[in-house]
């Protein structure tokens, strides 16, 4: 098809696909994995959602850290099942990425050889089981404030892949917001570990949604493209007024003094974050950054054996069926 | 049709469910529960160590399944069990030290690599499958009920096993050596699902006799091994005494590693 090539053949316009593509974004509808898009359309789609992809694949393990030690059976659970969510969504994002023609183990590959970025906030560590709440609460909640605009991304692969992992991780942030219920609700001990570990998420969780708007080279396209629909520090405004309420229902304080409801704005103002950690931590210098990659690395590697495996006995079994139809005809 | 309807009334069977029926069960089924749970419990957190280390997403996803559908059965069993003593699930997860724990070995073995957890679920879930099916049909309703819901899970198990055990089997020289060698390393502990359960002892009705089960899962994995090119290991049966609380090196670990933030709080809640 004309449309296919003139995607793949950089350089060369095609003027009647440039026409409807910026009639689709203008009549906010779904850009499909057939139309005409521009390259750049493309790249900044294929990053985007193999990032997320990626992030969903490494956030496993802070949270799997905790599988074999969850301190109920229910919670233990309810944890294999949200890790198990993780895996699923990376499944679905890469097979939306696949869609803007890159294969899932260039990507993975990309993953492992530490090419590749995701999100920053699974580079901090998982010590205590409060972690665990603190994660679905503000690291979900953060990605949910992020992610619920991406359902009306313009690319209709990615924007329906959110609309199912939206709900799931909304699912996630009510369950991590009651771990911490409990823990607040618990012993003295439990309410200590809740509050420490809010103290470590809460800046890194802001952080989430990127650097201040005057420091985000790549906003500006993605919003004219209608694959981000708000800016960073309008989202982190948006994360801020929601938080608030939900830590006087918790008990527990938020880690900043400069929290103040702003009657003028109607939001609550808040203090600046340390932008040097999140560069540190984004150039791969966070507390475990090389630790996440390596096991990941691994798990890649020491199953290789198994893929090959299978590989050999599905061309095998193909081989089979394809002599047996050659006999049968 | 009284299997349909039990079918039915299963489907809502849970931890939770039976807790809220508040049913006592009987001291002797309680026992009996005890060692069908944790054989079910450590097997679903052997397994759990496996998400985000497996060889592909899709055998983290499917290993996790499989962990979780596992630990819904342990939970239901431990749960009906303590409502004799009036404890909880958690009581007994966490608070029992090694000697009582009755799980039999197999469960408690190692992962190894990936051929040998696939050779231990794969003996887990062809025994686990005839097990629940038997006592879909036990004179205790509770046990019914969680069996019957289990079985169709663990039809799912059984075909994921034999599915890997063929790939691995049949797929490459490696492959099939390790296949073998994950056989070979379970294999001593199969014999001890089929000998007599202390813990069923007078519930004649209620119990499966572990020895009536033997000859389906012969039936359907001695032909599966040699299908995939395997050789049946002949190694001599391990000592056993799982139901009785002997258990090999591997469980004190096991047990450290999941008790270890619940008995560090012992007064709290989670």
């Amino acid at each position: 098809m004309s449309v296919r090539a003139a995607n793949t053949d950089e350089g060369t316009v095609d003027e009647a696909g440039a026409a409807r593509f910026a009639e689709l974004l203008a009549n906010e509808q779904r850009v499909e994995p057939t139309d005409w898009m521009p390259e750049g359309y493309r790249k900044t789609l294929i990053r985007q959602i193999s990032q997320h992809a990626h992030s969903e694949i490494i956030g496993m393990q802070p949270e799997g850290n905790w599988i074999t030690r969850a301190p109920s059976l229910k919670r233990k659970a309810i944890l294999m099942a949200k890790v198990q969510d993780e895996a699923g969504h990376g499944l679905y994002l890469y097979s939306a990425a696949q869609t803007l023609g890159i294969d899932r183990e260039t990507m993975f590959d990309q993953l492992i050889t530490g090419a590749a970025k995701y999100s920053s906030i699974f580079n901090y560590p998982t010590p205590t089981w409060a972690d665990m709440g603190s994660i679905g609460w503000l690291v979900d909640g953060a990605a949910i404030c992020n992610q619920v605009p991406l359902c009306r991304a313009s690319y209709g692969p990615y924007g329906r892949a959110m609309v199912r992992i939206c709900k799931e991780e909304s699912f996630h942030q009510r369950q991590g917001f009651e771990i911490l219920l409990h823990l607040m609700r618990g012993t003295e001990a439990q309410r200590a570990m809740a509050q420490e570990s809010v103290n470590r998420w809460y800046a890194p969780a802001l952080m989430m949604f990127g650097p201040p708007d005057d420091d985000s080279p790549n906003s500006r396209q993605s919003m004219a493209w209608n694959i981000k629909r708000f800016s960073n520090d309008d989202l982190r405004q948006r994360f801020v007024d929601m938080l608030v309420p939900q830590a006087e229902i918790l008990g527990v304080t938020l880690p900043d003094p400069h929290i103040k409801w702003n009657e003028e704005r109607g939001h609550f103002d808040f203090g600046d974050l340390d932008w040097t950690e999140f560069h540190e931590v984004l150039a791969g210098n966070g507390p475990a950054n090389t630790i996440r990659v390596a096991r990941r690395r691994e798990a890649h590697e020491d199953g290789a054996w198994v893929r090959e495996a299978a590989r050999a006995y599905a061309d095998a079994r193909a081989a089979e069926a394809g002599a047996s139809q050659k006999i049968a005809s | 049709m009284t299997h349909t309807s039990n079918r039915t009334i299963s489907d809502a069977v849970t931890a939770e469910t039976i807790a809220t029926a508040g049913e006592v069960a009987p001291e002797a089924v309680a026992r009996y529960a005890v060692g069908l749970g944790d054989d079910a419990l450590i097997l679903a957190q052997r397994l759990g160590a496996w998400i985000a280390h497996a060889p592909e997403l899709e055998e983290d996803v499917a290993l996790g399944n499989i962990a979780l559908d596992q630990l819904g059965h342990a939970r239901s069993f431990l749960t009906y069990a303590s409502s004799a003593w009036g404890k909880t699930e958690d009581d007994l997860a966490y608070f029992r030290d090694e000697s009582e724990f009755f799980n039999r070995q197999l469960f408690e073995q190692p992962n190894g690599d990936f051929a040998q957890t696939i050779a231990r679920q794969l003996v887990a879930s062809v025994y686990f499958d005839g097990l629940y099916r038997a006592l879909s049909l036990s004179a205790d309703p509770t046990l019914a009920a969680i069996a019957a819901k289990a079985v169709k899970e663990v039809d799912y198990h059984v075909d994921h096993s034999v599915q890997w055990l063929l790939r691995l089997g049949l797929g490459t020289e490696i492959s099939n050596e390790r296949m073998q060698r994950g056989l070979d390393a379970v294999w001593p502990f199969v014999a001890e699902l089929f000998s007599v359960d202390p813990l069923s002892e007078n519930l004649a009705g209620i119990a499966v006799d572990p020895a009536s089960l033997q000859a389906d899962f012969d039936r359907v994995v001695l032909p599966a091994i040699v299908d995939a090119g395997l050789t049946v290991p002949t190694a001599p049966a391990a000592r056993g005494g799982g139901r009785s609380g002997v258990h090999t090196e591997y469980l004190g670990p096991l047990l450290a590693e999941m008790q270890v933030l619940a008995r560090a709080h012992p007064e709290a809640t989670w």
